[in-house]
């Protein structure tokens, strides 16, 4: 455990040397990792200005500037909004219902056996070649695309909750029934707490996943969303847009995914007193 | 009255590969207050003896009696201690050690205040808001013996409870843990392969066979010239090497 800070005079010339060193290292890591995106941005712009590459196609870090500046002549917000709102839902349905089908596995040996194959093949078919399917079932609007969010991230969640149930040290598990635990009881006090971080690990891949499906849904049904915008722009040849519609994009997929690591921090905050 | 009868226990654990034979006609009895381990070899049925007693595991012939009485599944007569602590890490010390009233719905202001005691008693309550791995190996087992010993259980198994800690600890964890039995009065089923242990610690010792265990001799374990008995204080004791070899001849263990 880390006993506090030492206040500097107390720290011998050694450890002073040590700490400088690391604290260069890790300064001297993120002045590269920015240098380097400064220049790739400066090269793109020069070479477009100069001509040697065609920014009708590549588009220009001062055009896609300009596109983020005109945010309410594109609606830019409201697509972002959408997205969010979509991948939000998807998520939350997958991680809702992931839990629920990992529990009933869990609970029952025997249909956790039943349905094993099946869960191997639906987690292994690329869920997109459901698309038209889905659209035929549910209509070409909002729900399509959180049903395919969920369709994405459903199975994924649903094997990996229950391979980290099934994994609980028996030990501890013969440890409650020494108390006369039934099933519920060991689920709830045992298992379930035992596997807070496996439950936190499959809801930071779910997060991507649920991006990638609610993406995937608006290429399909094209009405609105960032992943309408790439499409349109794709169409009309406003490369502007794209370009500006995947940085969104980056931006969108890496707050969510510090979403769910605060929330990770603030329910797992005593485990991390060790 | 005896605490526990076991009574012509038979196990046979039933598998796709065939028929394992653990237990034939194990008989004995424990006394109340009485201290009694069991030696054996390893995978001679030690453990699957006292599952069968702690009612987690059904054996295929046989009976045990707490009390005089018959029993079905977990008794809250019995508290069993594993080999490995067990705490739950995203607890606290206090949160472990009321998990065994929290199952059995036991938790109330009586039982919570006994369980303050008892970490009083036994030099854990400062230390009750931490979390499991601030403690030293040594801590960790005492308040695995509090979880057991807060639900109140006349009779306690302790299946290799020491066994994973260092040997000096152990030692200490030991003669500690005697002393809080004996103060409490409980009647100990041990399990162990640590011969002095059983020996420091025992009334008496029953030597199984290798699988399928039958019983092989009953020690009487005697140290007159003590005042105050603990395990520590035997070791010392002249007749505790002959105890040894008797036993030691009898595991006859080969290498
Ligand atoms: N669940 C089980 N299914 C089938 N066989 C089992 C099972 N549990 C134990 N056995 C077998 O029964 C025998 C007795 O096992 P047990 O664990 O009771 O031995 P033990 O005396 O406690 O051994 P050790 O000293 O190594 O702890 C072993 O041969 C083991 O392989
Ligand atoms: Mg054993």
């Amino acid at each position: 455990m880390y006993k506090g800070k030492k206040t500097p005079e107390n720290l011998s010339e050694e450890r002073k040397k040590y700490l400088r060193h690391i604290a260069y290292k890790k300064y001297g890591i993120l002045s590269v990792q920015i240098l380097i995106l400064i220049f790739f941005i400066t090269l793109w712009e020069i070479s477009a200005n100069l001509g040697l590459i065609d920014s009708f196609i590549t588009s220009q870090p001062s055009r896609i500037v300009d596109t983020f500046l005109n945010l309410t002549s594109n609606d830019l917000l409201m697509h972002i909004g959408i997205t969010c709102f979509e991948t939000m839902v998807g998520f939350l349905l997958g991680v809702i219902l992931g839990t629920i089908l990992a529990t009933l596995l869990w609970w029952s040996d025997t249909l956790s056996k039943i349905s094993e194959p099946y869960l191997v093949i639906l987690n292994s078919l690329p869920k997109i070649a459901l698309g038209p399917v889905i659209i035929i079932w549910v209509g070409a609007g909002v729900k399509a695309i959180i049903v395919m969010a969920l369709a994405i991230s459903l199975i994924v969640t649903v094997l990996e909750l229950l391979n980290g149930f099934l994994q609980t040290d028996k030990e501890t598990i013969k440890m409650a029934r020494t108390f006369g635990a039934n099933k519920a009881q060991i689920f709830s006090k045992i298992v379930f707490p035992a596997n807070m971080e496996t439950l936190f690990n499959s809801l930071k891949i779910n997060i991507g996943l649920s991006l990638v499906g609610v993406i995937a849904g608006e290429f399909l049904v094209s009405k609105a969303g960032l992943g309408y915008l790439i499409v349109y722009g794709g169409q009309v040849f406003q490369l502007d847009l794209v370009m500006a519609s995947v940085i969104i994009l980056a931006i969108v997929a890496a707050l969510l995914y510090e979403f769910v690591r605060i929330l990770e921090k603030i329910v797992c905050r005593k485990n991390f007193r060790k | 009255m005896n605490a526990l009868d076991i009574k012509e226990i038979n196990m046979k654990y039933q598998d796709i590969s065939g028929e394992i034979d653990a237990i034939t006609d194990v008989s004995f009895s424990i006394k109340k207050g009485e201290f009694l381990s069991l030696v054996g070899p390893s995978g001679c049925g030690k453990s699957t003896l006292l599952s069968i007693v702690s009612g987690l595991l059904k054996q295929s012939g046989g009976e045990v009696l707490i009390d005089g009485e018959k029993v079905e599944g977990v008794s809250s007569k019995i508290g069993y201690m594993l080999q490995k602590d067990n705490l739950l890490e995203w607890r606290t010390i206090y949160g472990n050690v009321i998990l065994g009233l929290e199952i059995r719905g036991e938790l109330n202001a009586e039982s919570r205040s006994y369980a303050d005691e008892l970490l009083k008693t036994y030099g854990l309550y400062e230390f009750k808001d931490k979390y499991p791995a601030q403690l030293s190996g040594g801590m960790r087992q005492r308040a695995a013996l509090i979880r057991t010993l807060v639900t109140k259980p006349d009779i306690l198994l302790l299946d290799e409870a020491f066994s994973a800690l260092d040997y000096q600890t152990r030692l200490a964890v030991g003669d500690d843990v005697y002393r809080i039995i004996k103060k409490e009065n409980k009647t100990v089923l041990m399990v162990t392969h640590d011969i002095p242990e059983a020996i420091s610690m025992s009334d008496r010792i029953v030597v199984l066979t290798k699988r399928p265990a039958v019983i092989k001799a009953i020690h009487e374990i005697n140290f007159e010239n003590l005042k105050e008995r603990t395990p520590l204080e035997c070791r010392k004791q002249e007749s505790f090497s002959s105890y040894f070899n008797d036993i030691w001849k009898e595991l006859d263990v080969h290498v």
